[in-house]
C-alpha cells in the first residue's frame, strides 16, 4: 500500500476535470544507490479511473513517468454526489484505490 | 522399453502443447486490455513504432505542449490534446530514453482525448505524441532541451 493519492475533480459546463497526484517512487531499475547497487525497478504500470463504476480512463505506464506522478484528464458528465475513483497497480504487485465525491 | 520411451515422449509433447495453448488463451481473450509489453521494452524509436503497429503519420491536429527548455529532466510536464476524430489512444514517447515509450492513455467514449502528465527525459531530444484514431497512428513532435540530468546537453 502506498500513500494516499490526492484527487481533485471539478465539474463545469457538463464536463468534469480530474487532477490526480499519486505518491510513488517510480524507480526505473537503472539508477544506482550510493553504494553502487542497482535500485530495483518499482513503478506504476496500470492506472484506471472510474466515474460511478464506468471506466473513464485507462493508462499503461512505463518507468519514464516522473516520480509522484501527476495526471489530468476530463470527461463528459458528472453531477454532485458522483464518485470518481482512481486505481493503480505497480510492477511489484502493490496497488491502491482512492476516491473523491463531486461537489 | 523402446515402445515405452516412445509413448512417453509423445505424451509429454502433447502435454506441453496443451499447456502452451492454455497459457496463451487468456492473452488472446483479453487482447484489447493486455499491456503492450513489447512496446514498453523496445529500445529505439523504430523498434517502438514497430511494436506499436507501424510508423505514425505526422499530423497538425495534435496539440502537443512541452517546455522548450526543461531545467530538470526528471520532471517534464507534457500536455497532449488530440483533435483527430475517433481518437482512442494517446501515447507519449521520449526518443533518447532507454525505453522510448513512457505512457499510453486509453480513452473510452465520453472522455476528452486530452491528457496532462509529467515524464522523465534523460537528455535533450525529441518528444513524440502518438495518437491512435480509427486504427491509424498519427504523431506530433517537439524538441525539449534538458539542462540538468545525467547526461544533459
Amino acid at each position: 500500500m502506498g500513500n494516499p493519492m490526492r484527487i481533485r475533480a471539478v465539474t463545469a459546463d457538463g464536463n468534469t476535470t480530474v487532477k490526480v497526484l499519486m505518491s510513488h517512487p517510480m524507480e526505473t531499475g537503472l539508477r544506482k544507490d550510493s553504494e553502487g547497487n542497482l535500485v530495483p525497478a518499482h513503478h506504476i504500470t496500470t492506472v484506471t479511473a472510474t466515474h460511478n463504476d464506468k471506466t473513464v480512463l485507462t493508462a499503461e505506464w512505463g518507468a519514464a513517468v516522473s516520480q509522484n506522478p501527476f495526471l489530468e484528464f476530463s470527461f463528459a458528465g458528472g453531477a454532485p454526489g458522483d464518485k470518481v475513483s482512481v486505481h493503480w497497480v505497480d510492477n511489484q504487485g502493490d496497488s491502491r484505490t482512492d476516491e473523491t465525491v463531486l461537489k | 522399453m523402446n515402445m515405452h520411451r516412445r509413448s512417453f515422449l509423445t505424451l509429454s509433447a502433447s502435454v506441453l502443447a496443451v499447456a502452451a495453448t492454455a497459457t496463451m488463451w487468456p492473452l488472446r481473450a483479453m487482447a484489447e486490455w493486455v499491456r503492450p509489453k513489447a512496446a514498453f521494452e523496445a529500445k529505439g524509436m523504430d523498434d517502438t513504432f514497430a511494436a506499436m503497429g507501424g510508423t505514425p503519420e505526422a499530423s497538425t491536429d495534435i496539440d502537443f505542449m512541452t517546455p522548450e527548455i526543461a531545467e530538470n529532466g526528471a520532471v517534464v510536464p507534457v500536455t497532449v490534446t488530440s483533435k483527430i476524430p475517433g481518437t482512442t489512444e494517446i501515447s507519449i514517447l521520449v526518443e533518447k530514453n532507454p525505453n522510448p515509450l513512457a505512457a499510453i492513455f486509453v480513452f473510452p467514449e465520453g472522455t476528452d482525448p486530452s491528457v496532462k502528465t509529467r515524464v522523465k527525459v534523460a537528455q535533450t531530444c525529441n518528444l513524440y505524441a502518438v495518437v491512435r484514431a480509427n486504427g491509424k497512428l498519427y504523431s506530433a513532435t517537439r524538441e525539449t532541451k534538458v539542462t540538468l540530468g545525467g547526461c544533459g546537453g
